[in-house]
């Protein structure tokens, strides 16, 4: 089970700086494969501290797949993952997940209050349940997603952008450093996407670091400040006035996607 | 050989076959445990068709009996329309239930008749040549070979009449509709011959066996080929030969026909996923080493050309780093640069710096559909 | 009244209804888990596999002990569900398919072992053919003590790591990316699982036990929606099921008791279905034919409106016959005009025509401002 970060406080912004000198993120020569066909190819990316980082690329681009190899959710082939300069399997407690809202089935017997206190498994540890303080937590991360009176709802009953609130108060009740996010804004209504903007800036004014995979181009420049465009390679990274230019997004998307060696199952004559 | 051990290999044969071409669309349309459901079910059907005839040997039973495997289908479908229970828990809730129904209704009301519930899941094959079709006093051979002889070419008949739209609704069903053709009366028709097969072959090695043919040769065949109709004629060589290897085996035992036909089947299937060229679990690894260093060279290569011309390449274009940065261990990361060495992918200079090649260029960027 | 007495005094009844109610208990507790993570024929499998590793267990040891062959059944159930995820995981072949090959090629396996048996000068064998159909009639208090002890490990595990369970069902991934090692947690599941069926199978048998395992959670399910609840329903309603089926079989003549549990099972299943609040099907019927008569009375009302604006008056009849026409033939349209007159908002004149009142003008032009959806 991972180590318990000892130590949570705010550094005051100079000695941030010194701080910002280790990548919140840091990923060398990655490369992933799916039956022996090539994902991500040889990937080097650096997330540094405390931005709010895109990755944009077009299906079947790997950006998922990155996600998860960073999380250490699917095997790579080569390449490894530096979290504040120590290796992920060390670092996990400082890096909170948010998957894509598909990756679940909403008919599952839980409530709102119930699927954020999950967040705050992972320091439970084993055997021990979740108490008082959980549910505390739990509430006050709801608090920050403005889902409060719907604590005790089933979840089956929440439309989209309410089911994506869950999933972040989820993340944000783990006191991460980091948020991992897999499209966010994929199928939400405008005021949860401005609510959600809203609490990822402000995570950022704390110092914490964002990195979400983005489905919407245009979006890119009003929401983030990092962007990574990604094609199985990666085609560019940095901040997004610089890197986020017609040049490397005609790169990255009117490249052919490299085919995968060998057929997909299920295919007869 | 006896003449009865012929008749009884001869019924075997046929009852696999019967079972097995029907079996290649349950498994390609993923409904391979309706197949468990029908074959438990059908039971009901036999023992109302009994009630309402008397007599064990009507044909009536075949068609009350194969009524109710479309009955099931029909139930599992409702129960998951409600959407209050998914597909999965319908099948569990849905056979069973009946099965039950039948088995009470059998101790209750048709305990002194021969239906015995054990024949149900064994089947009696060795029996089977003593029930013998008789017309205007001559023997015609066991009635089992007949009737499943029959259900047999019904099924052959179905198949050849209907593959066109067998085939599109298998594996595209959006076209299908889009061309005209009901799915639904395909599906129907097609769960009709499967309870028609399954009670046929019910009678002569129950239950049990009538799933693992349905299911076990056709999945054997399905790693054998990509071809549907190479698919089917292996899945009907591979039951027929299960139902021999079966049959020799169970008499040599003195063992249930049923269950060493079974074994059989799923011996074929275990022989199909270990050596099965291509998808079997044997050459799947041997592929999978091939390919990791094949695979490894290609990443070397591009690992080399981005680094190319940038200040770090001194650093990371050597031997010595591909441990550290690719994470491959020392003697692999020799192997796989000896190999694109052999292929002149690179040249390694004297003070170990590694240099690609034109052709070896032209690889990585062939690879990643790059232009420069 | 005599049956609750022969409940409590009866030694076969009262071993019977309590082995059969504990077995309930916990595969409607497992079951839970089954059904939700979408693995409810991965416990029909189990069982049908489990049959050679019974056989053999008695082959191996010579004992019909249950505990023994309860081990088997578990070592043959768990080696079964390996081969399931072996050939999903390397080949083509769809997750149903392979459940189907390992239930019936080791059931038929297991039944060519038992005919084996049969040919020993051992003719010891002949107890080992109640696990087909399950023969709960011969259960022992000793039967009774391994079920209800296995099964009480069974359910302490899963109260041990419920939240481990939980987020296993729910969101797999997430777990992992918390730091469990949730291939692991799998692995402690599905044997618990596989004991949960390995102990029924000696009173509802390898055929039936696949019902035990889905209906009892499929009826929690439609009543709460939340999971500790589901859980504990779903032992309710297993363990219910279990002694009412070995109630009745032992009232009735010649009616096995295994079948018996299973069709009480499913007949709390149909029933929650109908009329469990909120998810009922009955309740779902009624509310729809109450949201359509609504519906229509408000277009009747509607109709009555635009007449009495062409008519120049509000005391001007109208024919049920016109108001049929605009209502497109539909013949509910007195029914609508028996509602709106109780609500006051239409009344029927002498001659049998209807017309609107004041307070029924006042309410069609409200919902005409408002808009004819609110």
């Amino acid at each position: 089970m991972s180590v318990r970060a000892s130590e949570r406080t705010r550094a005051p912004r100079v000695v941030e700086d010194e701080v910002k000198q280790t990548a919140a993120i840091e990923v060398n020569d990655l490369t992933v494969a799916y039956r022996d066909a090539p994902v991500l190819w040889d990937l080097d990316l650096t997330v540094p501290s405390g931005v709010l980082m895109a990755i944009v690329g077009p299906n079947g681009a790997g950006k998922t797949t990155l996600i998860k190899a960073i999380l250490g959710l699917v095997p790579r082939a080569a390449g490894e993952v530096r979290v504040y300069g120590g290796p992920y399997s060390e670092q996990r407690n400082l890096v909170a997940y948010v998957p894509q809202r598909g990756s679940v089935d909403w008919d599952f017997p839980t409530s709102v209050l119930d699927v954020v206190m999950m967040g705050r498994y992972g320091t439970l540890g084993w055997l021990r349940r979740a108490g008082q303080r959980e549910r505390d937590a739990a509430m006050a991360a709801l608090a920050k997603v403005d889902m409060v009176d719907l604590a005790s709802r089933q979840i089956s009953q929440l439309s989209g952008g309410q089911q994506q609130r869950v999933f972040l108060a989820r993340a944000l009740v783990q006191d991460a450093r980091i948020y991992v996010m897999d499209e966010p804004f994929q199928g939400v209504d405008a005021k949860t996407e401005r609510a959600i903007v809203t609490v990822l800036q402000s995570l950022r004014e704390a110092g914490s670091t964002v990195v979400a995979v983005h489905h919407a181009l245009q979006t890119v420049p009003e929401y983030f400040d990092w962007v990574a465009l990604l094609n199985v390679r990666l085609i560019a990274s940095g901040p997004v006035a610089e890197v986020f230019t017609d040049e490397n997004i005609r790169r990255t998307y009117g490249v052919p996607v490299p085919r995968a060696n060998g057929t997909a199952a299920g295919d007869m004559a | 050989m006896t003449p009865i051990e012929v008749e009884i290999q001869a019924i075997a044969v046929v009852v696999a076959v019967s079972c097995a071409l029907p079996g290649v669309y349950l498994v390609l349309r993923r409904m391979a445990l309706m197949s468990d459901a029908i074959s438990h079910t059908v039971l009901l059907g036999i023992v109302l068709a009994f009630f309402v005839t008397g007599d064990l040997a009507s044909p009536l039973l075949i068609f009350g009996a194969a009524a109710t495997g479309v009955l099931t289908v029909v139930l599992v479908e409702t129960l998951r329309r409600t959407r209050l229970v998914r597909e999965d828990a319908s099948i569990g809730l849905v056979f069973p239930a009946l099965f039950s129904v039948a088995v009470v209704l059998i101790a209750r009301f048709a305990g002194s008749v021969h239906l015995d519930t054990d024949a149900v899941l064994l089947g009696e094959l060795a029996f089977a040549p003593f029930r013998r079709l008789r017309a205007g006093g001559t023997d015609l051979g066991p009635m089992s070979l007949w009737v499943m002889g029959g259900i047999l070419l019904l099924n052959i008949i179905f198949i050849a009449a209907l593959y066109k739209e067998l085939k599109v609704t298998t594996f595209d069903p959006a076209l299908a509709a889009a061309l005209g053709f009901s799915p639904a009366l395909l599906h129907y028709g097609f769960m009709s011959v499967v309870s028609i097969t399954a009670v046929g072959a019910f009678d002569a090695v129950g239950s049990v066996l009538v799933v693992s043919l349905m299911i076990a040769p056709p999945a054997a065949a399905y790693l054998l080929s990509d071809r549907l109709p190479t698919v089917l004629v292996l899945s009907a060589a591979l039951a027929a030969m299960s139902a021999l290897g079966g049959f020799w085996a169970a008499w040599l035992a003195d063992a249930s026909i049923a269950g060493s036909m079974a074994t059989f089947a799923g011996g074929t299937f275990a022989a199909a996923f270990l050596f099965a060229p291509g998808r079997g679990v044997i050459a799947q690894a041997r592929r999978r080493s091939r390919q990791r260093i094949d695979f490894a060279q290609l990443m070397l290569a591009i690992h080399l050309l981005n680094h190319e011309g940038t200040p770090e390449a001194d650093e990371e274009n050597r031997e010595a780093h591909l441990g550290r940065h690719l994470r491959w261990r020392p003697e692999f990361a020799q192997k796989v640069v000896r190999r694109a060495e052999g292929r002149a992918w690179i040249v390694r200079e004297r003070d170990g710096l590694l240099q690609l090649t034109e052709p070896g260029r032209s690889a990585a960027r062939r690879a990643l559909s790059v232009e420069v | 009244m005599e049956l609750v007495r022969d409940l409590f005094f009866d030694y076969t009844l009262r071993t019977v209804a309590l082995g059969a109610g504990c077995l309930g208990a916990v595969s409607g507790t497992l079951g839970t888990f089954a059904v939700l993570r979408r693995q409810s024929l991965l416990g029909d499998a189990i069982s049908h596999a489990a049959l050679p590793g019974i056989v053999l267990a008695f082959l191996i040891t010579g004992s019909k002990d249950t505990l023994v062959l309860v081990l088997g059944a578990a070592v043959a159930g768990w080696i079964g569900t390996l081969l399931v995820l072996s050939v999903t995981r390397a080949t083509r072949i769809p997750e149903d398919s392979a459940l189907g090959i390992v239930l019936s090629v080791f059931f038929g396996f297991g039944l060519v072992l038992l005919t084996y048996t049969q040919t020993l000068p051992t003719a010891a064998q002949a107890g080992l053919d109640r696990f087909l159909f399950g023969q709960a009639a011969t259960l022992l208090m000793r039967d009774v003590v391994v079920i209800a002890g296995l099964g009480a490990i069974a359910v302490l595990v899963v109260a041990l790591f419920w939240k481990e369970f939980k987020l296993l069902a729910f969101d797999r991934e997430f777990g992992a990316s918390i730091g469990f090692p949730m291939r692991r947690v799998e692995v402690l599941l599905t044997t618990v699982l596989v004991v949960a069926i390995v102990v029924g199978l000696q009173t509802v048998g390898v055929v039936l036990m696949a019902a035990m395992v889905v209906a009892p959670a499929a009826a929690a399910r439609q009543w709460t929606d939340a999971l500790g609840s589901m859980v504990v329903l779903s032992a309710g309603f297993g363990a219910l099921a279990g002694v009412s089926g070995a109630v009745i079989s032992a009232s009735a003549q010649n009616v096995p008791t295994g079948p018996t549990i299973v069709l009480a099972a499913t007949v709390f299943v149909l029933a929650s279905m109908a009329f469990a609040p909120r998810r009922g099907l009955v309740w779902e019927a009624v509310r729809r034919r109450r949201n359509r008569r609504v519906i229509r009375a408000d277009a009747v009302l509607e109709d009555l409106y635009e007449l009495a604006g062409q008519h120049r008056g509000v005391a001007h009849g109208h024919a049920i016959a016109v108001l049929e026409t605009m209502a497109g033939g539909r013949r509910d349209v007195r029914r609508s005009l028996a509602k709106l007159q109780v609500r006051g908002l239409a009344v029927a004149q002498e001659d049998g025509t209807w017309s609107i009142t004041p307070a029924g003008l006042e309410a069609a032009e409200r919902r005409g401002r408002i808009g004819a959806d609110s």
